[in-house]
């Protein structure tokens, strides 16, 4: 039998975590921050932004996506495109109806 | 059962992997079971994404439609609360990712000092949140039976706008999406910490750090999608709608 496709196992070690943890604890003041300053219309894209690089932050590092073998990140990465695809399909579904009332 | 049944039979070369006893016959070696494990979880936490994805939807919706409701009721939650229950949250994915490594250097003392931490942190977001939940409860903002338009009709705070009646019946749908996404996200940390409490034994027992460290691995992988699922809320909940538009 040749050898099953794997992954070497990757142990992920403190100083990365506790890097991880300072980085997500900043981006949230940030956020939180940047909710008192008047942006007009660009609040929410901050705001959302953020918790995208907190977001991506938590799945590379805590939750080994970096470190991982292909398949999982494109499992990731594909489930995370559908649900895009599926808002943007509602979305365009409920835009259209009210055209120009929005 | 013999799920736990130790492969035999093939040991093709010297070289062969090693067989600990929580090696699963189907698999050829630890590093394979892992893995499929993994890919098993990420592809029930990709139906959780959609099952929250819903609710998001919803509330992206209803935010357009409802803006005024939806900022005035988005600006009665307090954002200290907010900020610091997403602090405990992220500290706790630590603490959870310092049990995964613990595990995996069969460090007992470790994974179990990680365990109860991340209980610890979990029990103090539940706490905070319930704190939120009886504030909303005072104001009579739990839409249903409960619910008062008196806040968002004549609001007390001179630096908000006042709303219209039947506009101010609308908040009741933000705080409707509100109890349903924070509730259900809550549910998902009582559950965590239901299952953190069994894993904390058997890591007393000697669990977990005799190299197999698949489930703690996916626990792990599960409370951070929690997390994940919380620095999303938070923004959208607390923050967004601080300084609405004209």
């Amino acid at each position: 039998m040749s050898t099953p496709t794997e992954h070497e196992h990757h142990i992920v070690g403190p100083k990365i975590y506790l890097l991880i943890l300072c980085a997500l604890l900043v981006l949230t003041a940030t956020t939180t921050g940047a909710a008192f300053i008047n942006m007009g219309v660009f609040s929410p894209i901050v705001a959302l932004g953020i918790a995208c690089i907190k977001a991506v932050l938590v799945i590379l590092f805590f939750m080994h996506i970096r470190y991982s073998s292909k398949v999982l990140m494109l499992t990731v990465a594909a489930g995370f495109f559908t649900f895009l695809v599926l808002i943007t399909m509602t979305l365009c579904d409920y835009v259209s109806r009210a055209w120009g009332l929005w | 059962m013999d799920s736990q049944a130790i492969a035999t039979g093939h040991e093709e070369s010297p070289e062969a992997h090693e067989h600990p006893p929580y090696l699963r016959h189907h698999f050829v070696t630890v590093e394979q079971q892992a893995e499929t494990a993994s890919f098993g979880m990420w592809l029930f936490l990709l139906t959780e994404i959609m099952f929250f994805g819903g609710l998001f939807m919803a509330y992206l919706l209803y935010r357009n439609w409802y803006y005024d409701a939806f900022v005035a009721s988005s600006n009665t939650l307090g954002i200290g609360l907010g900020t610091t229950n997403t602090a405990v949250l992220i500290l706790s994915s630590f603490t959870m990712a310092m049990g995964v490594y613990s595990a995996e250097t069969r460090n007992r003392k470790g994974l179990l000092t990680s365990l109860s931490l991340t209980i610890m942190l979990g029990l103090v977001f539940l706490g905070i949140k319930t704190i939120e939940y009886h504030d909303k409860y005072t104001e009579h903002h739990i839409p249903g039976a409960n619910f008062s338009v008196e806040d968002f009709v004549h609001p007390t705070d001179k630096r908000d706008v006042p709303l219209a009646p039947d506009m101010a019946q609308h908040a009741q749908l933000f705080f409707f999406l509100y109890f349903a996404m924070t509730g259900m996200h809550a549910l998902h940390m009582i559950i965590g910490i239901s299952i953190l409490f069994i894993l904390l034994v058997q890591a007393w027992h000697g669990a977990y750090t005799n190299g197999h460290t698949s489930t703690i691995d996916n626990f792990g992988l599960y409370w951070h999608f929690v997390d994940i699922v919380w620095i999303f809320l938070f923004p959208l909940l607390y923050l967004i709608s601080r300084h609405p538009l004209k």
